[in-house]
């Protein structure tokens, strides 16, 4: 066990407010939105969920770093947030699968660690005053400096942040992980055509347990740039597509808008989180940014179809607006019980059908594993 | 699906006494059940034989049956009222078991009674070890494997199957009774048989162990709908072996990564479905090795629990109000947060603050039991901290455990300062190999004495984790000794003090209160308060809010921590602040809890704001919706006085939540908090010997010759002035605790020594002893000008018993008018003489027609909730009218309400759970609660209370009988009694020819000593079917230890005094002559004007 060095530092958001704490990961100074998230468990996983790429993430839970960090538990190659802000930061991990300290964990992947400040106070002002941007530094103590940088600091509105995570090389999922795709993207990318359903997975950030889940229910999956036309994928005749979660504003993914829209009937096609705004816009639809989001492990979704309620994953900031759909196209599915948001749809007609929420989980609840197993069937009534 | 409709009456079964393993969670559960209920428009009818609880109050339920929670009644109960459904899941596991006897009697199907909430195959599924393994292995989950055994020889055979050490755990029993951990063949003998006796069903599972394994538990709540969610986690301190009753339990899980927590939710949903818990709430336990994560699933509970109460008040969740709502046919999401106001019940509570629970153990009451833990659980309390680190949280409730500590050591307490010695390398490792009470103390020393980590991990199986937080405690602790040189200044101009606002900071944010950093830099406490709020550093307090403060949270229920921005909104509107009780514990229950959350209610009516401070998780009092604003804080003067500061309440109630806050009430006093009713100087004037018998010679009253003693050989000298036998007793505490009857110079030192150790520091109490007395407790009202009774108990049990474990019965049948008349006198001279404001309780003595003062205590006595019960006057209620300020007069009570019918308080003991205890009674209170019985005449009441207090008294047979040679005069009318009512009667040599001398017809029975067969015999036989045994002061142990052990094993009811076998014959006249019948509170009320209703 090795005591990390703390360095005093400043949280400053950009309506003023700041907060004294200080890096258990080193000097450094970092920018991004703040936002909370409350799940109790599953620290790595909320690390390396590319969603919160260019987001400074503070856990509501205060103990943080209990159980250390592992090979095992992550969501994509690297970690994703700008920042990580905890209320007492835990040197000392103790699991059988702990392979090391988060703290080290994280100034290796140099992202800064912050701890010993008010997480409460900094929730409550998030939850009143929306979520914002904000500057963490050990360089600069002057908090009116870090404001005016917290200002400077692009808004997340209307910030297309899909394009940064998006995979460089398309690559198929294996069970050991990514394995990269040489050559175009046709037909001949399936390794296992004959015994599994192909599909193809559009990343706006993807989360390594979506592909898990889908592998699990038989699909290989091939993952695609973002940008990846309609044609390109059709030349891949696979049966389903995939249109995954990411980070940032789904207005601006014009790109992944269009191409939802084209292949729209062309296979069935599921979406989650960003994947879901994009195809609520695709259909027609509005999105807008919340004022603080739903993140965290808790959140109760009414399966409107069964009236059962299921727990479920959430990791958004932005939503789709349940009057801005066509109720003669797309049959609400889902709404979440605690503010009655849109977090499902299906197409009437098509094949078409999305989830704002997290099943796959990874970290929270498993309750809604059961839309992949609508996906493969989907899939397979296509065949 | 909303509210059924076709269900209007509901029947509840409460969980009777409280006893070791069942406490008052399920008064907050049941009280929550039947407020729900009533809510939703139903009509509640209610069974409980417990009258110290707010369910079996006449307005929480609409029938109220203060009756023995057993089956025959319960049918008889059913029968009349003819309820259309039973919920059988809020009363613990003897409402469980109830209801499956119930329904196993064919009664719900004869009368068409529905079980909702869980079916008898659930309960079953859960309850049958081996169908519960069937179900298990089903979903494709682990159990430790196991056999079953139904006698020894069985036990034998699966033992050497499995291989030890083994865990031996009867079915069908509460808390693990008779279970525990075997080692060797030897054990296996003992414990299996003890196992084999303590069950229900005469089984045991003998199970492979997991000791050291980590244990967790999650609590799980269903609706119809099939709707499953996880309330919280929790995650036990110390591993498998010890009893999660018995161990520090922490919320929610610290280590466990998320993919090896849904693999537990996943696990607890599927048990859910799979034992087909219809709604409400159960608990599955789980074990996980921690070398390699792997998970078996220990147990299940189909209703709610001792956990569900933590977890409801840890998560804000109210688990027993929704699984009632649940149980009627609502789902999750029909069901609002109460909490937030603008989500619902369907979500799993999020917590962002660290919850440690630790239990409150007694074994200083039960000397011959080794204070050890094991799978039976011995803790008879418990006190919940909440905190932002789990350090902060485990110092506060160390400090909030009411055993004179005020964190993790550091405070100048405890084995090393008691000694004065530094414990051996060799006594650390014994203490924290075999789990103790003390065991989380010696984690400190361990660490001192530089036994790392790693080593008591292998030695504890405590996870490192809490270790690390434990070792940061300590290093804080060492960093800080002796830095300061007692010279600071605190206050002034320019103070100077050894630490920086940040190590204060941090130091308190880690939970060390300013008595433990006073004691670290050597200064005195109320120093480094005045330094530390000149400095502005100060507790702010944060909601739990179920949310995590995604939300908004409608319902202030508050905890300190050490941070930023403080949450309390404290408002303009009149405030009383109300002191609970912290833990329950032995001579401090349920009875000032009761009190408490009557004070809340009064304070409601009355439209002044109630704050409610406790730090008991059990409790009605830290329900959230009990009182205005809830703080869940431990009862020490720094966290009281930051309460005050921030509240600036009108006023604070000391007296109704026993021990506790009296203790506090001199401290908060002197800092200049208003302490209402009774000044706290006249609290200490009934207590000081000196001015009490000024004040009784002053009135012209009388006590029993008595004198004080700081010192042993002091002590000598008093007890030979007034004459052997003496009692000796410890002055400020409460319970009898370290009191003693004692007959010669040689017991006299021994008990003065412990009395001292008892309360270091106060006088040894020496009175002259009464014997053969009768005792009296009067609780008596008084606004100063007037003073009402409330009621006259007369103890059945003689003089020497602790009225706490004494029965007794109101009104008095065998007291003269004119001593009653002398009696309310007394009363109401030393009420007006104290000044007493509010509940004031006196104990007296009669002998030979003359009456002495026992003690008087001018606050809230454990007696109070049974007066109300049996007058219907609502003596806390009115007592708080009157510290706000109105007269008797104006409340309209000004004349003692003596009810027409009679009721009889029981006492429930706990000797089932301490193996070598004798179960004589004496002036030690040893009960851990107490029955009511009530009744036309006094034999139908006290065979009530009997058969509440678990007492199966025969109506034929043999009793035996055995006294010693004082107890011969008064037995000759019992002997006479039993032989009337047909009974034959054995006897030992000198009792029976004593009794044949006087006709009596007895046969003689060998003592263990002459030969076999003897009485040991005869009871293993069943030949006996009562017992009679009496052995008090002298030390008559051996045999009447013997048989006395004997009897309560083989489940014999037993009687320890002479008047007690007088009262159990009248008791078994009524049994024979006509059968009992049942009778609701408010029915019994009728027939009695009471005052301050509405």
């Amino acid at each position: 066990m090795s005591q990390p060095t703390y360095t005093k530092a400043l949280l400053a958001l950009e309506d003023g407010r700041t907060f004294a704490c200080r890096t258990f990961t080193g000097p450094g100074e970092v920018g991004g939105e703040v936002v909370f998230n409350t799940s109790m468990s599953g620290y790595q996983e909320v690390l390396t969920d590319p969603s919160y790429s260019g987001q400074m993430v503070t856990m509501t839970y205060p103990l943080i770093g209990n159980y250390g960090v592992n090979l095992a538990d992550i969501e994509s190659d690297r970690v994703q947030v700008a920042a990580f802000i905890v209320r007492e930061y835990q040197p000392f991990p103790s699991n059988f699968r702990s392979m090391g300290s988060l703290g080290e964990y994280l100034q290796a992947a140099h992202i800064v660690g912050v701890d010993s400040l008010d997480t409460r106070a900094l929730t409550r002002h998030i939850r009143n005053a929306g979520a914002m941007r904000a500057i963490i530094s050990t360089r600069e103590s002057d908090p009116e400096i870090l404001i005016q940088k917290a200002r400077s600091l692009p808004a997340m509105a209307g910030l297309d942040l899909a394009r940064t995570v998006t995979a460089g090389q398309p690559y198929l999922w294996t069970n050991t992980g990514p394995m990269p795709i040489e050559g175009r993207l046709n037909e001949s990318v399936w390794m296992e055509r004959d015994a599994k359903s192909s599909v193809v997975a559009l990343d706006f950030g993807i989360k390594y347990n979506i592909l898990r889940c889908l592998a699990d229910r038989g699909c290989e999956v091939a993952v695609v740039p973002a940008f990846t036309d309609p044609d390109t994928i059709k030349a891949m005749a696979p049966s389903g597509i995939f249109l995954s979660n990411g980070p940032g504003d789904p207005e601006p993914v014009t790109y992944g808008i269009d191409t939802a829209r084209a292949l729209m009937g062309y296979r069935p096609m599921f979406g989650i989180c960003l994947g879901h705004q994009i195809l609520g816009l695709a259909l027609g639809g509005k999105t807008y940014k919340m004022k603080f989001g739903h993140r965290g492990a808790n959140q109760p979704v009414k399966h409107l179809v069964t009236g059962k309620v299921e727990i479920t994953s959430q990791n958004h900031g932005f939503a789709v607006d349940v009057n801005s759909m066509d109720p003669r196209q797309v049959e609400i599915t889902h709404i979440n019980l605690n503010d009655d948001t849109l977090e499902g749809f299906r197409h009437k007609e098509l094949p078409v059908f999305a989830v704002q929420y997290h099943p796959e989980a990874s970290p929270g609840p498993h309750d809604a594993r059961y839309l992949f197993d609508t996906f493969k069937r989907l899939i397979n009534e296509a065949q | 699906m909303p509210k059924r409709t076709d269900i209007h009456k509901i029947m509840i079964i409460g969980a009777g006494p409280i006893i070791i393993g069942q406490a008052c969670e399920f008064d907050y559960s049941g009280t929550q059940a039947c407020k729900a209920l009533k809510e939703e428009g139903y009509n509640v009818i209610l069974v409980n034989s417990n009258p110290a609880t707010i369910m079996t109050d006449p307005e929480t339920a609409d029938s109220t049956y203060v009756e023995p929670v057993t089956p025959e009644v319960v049918a008889k109960i059913i029968e009349k009222e003819r309820p259309d459904a039973l919920l059988p899941t809020l009363g613990g596991q003897t409402g469980l078991n109830t209801a499956v006897k119930v329904a196993e009697m064919g009664v719900l199907e004869k009368f068409g009674v529905e079980l909702i909430g869980a079916s008898l195959e659930a309960i079953n599924k859960a309850e049958s070890r081996d169908q519960f393994r069937a179900a298990m292995e089903k979903i494709g989950l682990k159990l430790p494997q196991s056999g079953f055994a139904t006698t020894l020889d069985q036990a034998r055979i699966v033992a050497k199957e499995i291989g030890f050490p083994l865990i031996i755990r009867p079915s069908f029993t509460l808390g693990g009774t008779g279970g525990g951990v075997v080692y060797n063949p030897e054990e296996l003998e003992t414990v299996a048989k003890a196992g084999l006796d303590a069950s229900l069903i005469g089984q045991v599972m003998i199970e492979q162990s997991v000791l050291g394994w980590k244990e967790y538990e999650l609590e799980v709540m269903r609706d119809h709908n099939d709707n499953v969610v996880i309330i919280c986690s929790i995650e036990n301190l110390d591993p498998m072996g010890v009893h999660t009753g018995d161990s520090i339990t922490v919320a929610p899980a610290q280590t466990l990564s998320d993919v090896e927590y849904q693999v537990m939710r996943n696990a607890s949903l599927d048990i859910m479905r799979e034992i087909g818990v219809d709604t409400g709430g159960s608990n599955v336990q789980f074990a996980v090795n921690p070398e390699n994560g792997e998970m078996i699933v220990v147990e299940m509970n189909p209703r709610v629990s001792r956990s569900s109460a933590l977890a409801s008040k840890a998560t804000g969740f109210p688990i027993a109000k929704i699984a009632a709502k649940l149980a009627v046919g609502y789902t999750l999401d029909e069901i609002p947060n109460d909490i937030t106001g603008e989500t619902l019940a369907s979500f799993e509570p999020t917590l962002d603050y660290c919850v440690v629970k630790i239990p409150r153990w007694t074994f200083e009451k039960f000397p011959e039991t080794p204070d050890l833990l094991t799978t039976s659980m011995k803790s008879v309390g418990e006190t919940m901290a909440i905190g932002r680190t789990f350090k902060e949280a485990l110092q506060k409730g160390l400090r909030g455990l009411e055993v004179g500590r005020h964190g993790l050591g550091a405070d100048g307490k405890g084995r090393q300062e008691e000694d004065g010695a530094f414990p051996s390398q060799e006594e650390i490792e014994r203490k924290l190999s075999i789990p103790n009470s003390q065991r989380i103390f010696y984690l400190r020393y361990a660490l001192q004495a530089g036994m790392g980590i790693d080593a008591i991990c292998r030695v504890t199986g405590i996870d490192p984790w809490f270790l690390y937080q434990i070792q940061q405690i300590v290093d804080l602790e060492q960093t800080l000794r002796g830095r300061g040189d007692g010279r600071c200044i605190c206050d002034g101009e320019k103070p100077q003090f050894p630490l920086t606002d940040e190590e204060l900071r941090l130091a308190k944010s880690w939970g060390f209160s300013d008595v433990q950093l006073a004691h670290l830099l050597g200064m005195d406490a109320d120093g480094v308060t005045a330094y530390r709020k000149q400095r502005g550093i100060r507790p702010v307090y944060k909601l739990v809010d179920t949310c995590a403060a995604e939300f908004r949270a409608a319902t202030p229920y508050y905890y300190s921590t050490y941070e930023e921005e403080c949450e309390a909104r404290v408002s303009n509107r009149k405030k009383v602040m109300i002191l609970g009780g912290g833990p329950n514990r032995i001579g401090q229950g349920i009875e000032f809890d009761y009190c408490c959350v009557h004070a809340s209610f009064a304070l409601r009516q009355q439209g002044v704001e109630s704050i409610m401070v406790n730090s008991n998780p059990e409790t009605v009092s830290t329900d959230y919706d009990t009182s205005d604003k809830l703080y869940f804080e431990p009862l020490t003067k720094e966290d009281v006085l930051h309460i005050v500061e921030k509240e600036k309440p009108y006023g604070v109630i000391v007296q109704f939540g026993g021990q506790t806050p009296l203790n506090l009430a001199t401290p908060l006093a002197k800092a200049g908090v208003p302490i209402l009713g009774t000044d706290p100087k006249s609290i200490d004037r009934a207590e000081d010997r000196e001015q009490f018998q000024a004040m009784l010679n002053k009135l012209g009253l009388v006590q029993p010759a008595n004198g004080i003693a700081m010192a042993v050989g002091e002590a000598s000298r008093v007890a030979l002035e007034i004459g052997y036998p003496v009692i000796v007793r410890p002055s400020f505490v409460l319970g009898g605790r370290a009191m003693a009857i004692v007959y010669n110079q040689k017991e006299l030192e021994n008990f003065t020594r412990l009395a001292i150790l008892a309360s270091p520091g106060n006088p040894v109490l020496i009175d002259k002893f009464l014997e053969n007395a009768m005792e009296v407790d009067v609780d008596a009202i008084s606004d100063g000008e007037t003073t009402v009774i409330g009621g006259i108990m007369q103890h059945i049990e003689a003089a020497g018993v602790h009225s706490g474990d004494s029965a007794c019965v109101l009104p008095p049948i065998k007291i003269k008018p004119a001593l009653i008349a002398e009696i309310a006198a007394a009363t109401k001279a030393m009420a007006a003489e104290l000044n007493v404001i509010g509940l004031m309780n006196v104990q007296y003595a009669i002998k030979e027609d003359s009456l002495f003062v026992i003690e008087v205590n001018p606050r809230a006595s454990r007696t109070i909730p049974f007066v109300s019960k049996a007058t219907g006057v609502p003596l806390a209620k009115l007592a708080t009218r009157i510290m706000l300020g109105q007269t008797l007069k104006e409340l309209g009570f000004t004349r003692e309400i003596v009810p027409p019918h009679l009721s009889v308080k029981e006492a429930v003991l706990p000797f089932d759970r301490f193996p070598d205890v004798d179960t004589l009674l004496g002036p030690e209170m040893k009960s851990t609660g107490e029955v009511m019985g009530m009744g036309l005449d006094f034999g139908s009441a006290y065979a009530k209370a009997q058969l509440g207090a678990g007492q199966k008294l025969p109506v034929e047979g043999t009793v035996f009988i055995s006294v010693m040679d004082s107890d011969k005069a008064t037995i000759m009318p019992v002997a006479r009694d039993f032989n009337a009512l047909g009974f034959s009667i054995l006897a030992t040599s000198g009792t029976c020819a004593y009794l044949r001398e006087r006709g009596i017809d007895a046969r003689r029975i060998n003592k263990l000593s002459e030969g076999r067969p003897h009485v040991e015999d005869a009871i293993k036989n069943g030949e006996i079917n009562l017992v009679v045994n009496t052995a008090l002061g002298g030390g008559a142990r051996g045999d009447g230890y013997v048989i006395r052990r004997a009897a309560l094993k083989y489940s014999i009811p037993y009687v320890t005094t002479t008047s007690g076998g007088l009262a159990v014959c009248k008791a078994i006249t009524a049994l024979k002559s006509n059968e009992l019948t049942v009778q609701s509170l408010q029915a019994y009320h009728h027939c009695v004007i009471s005052p301050g209703k509405g």
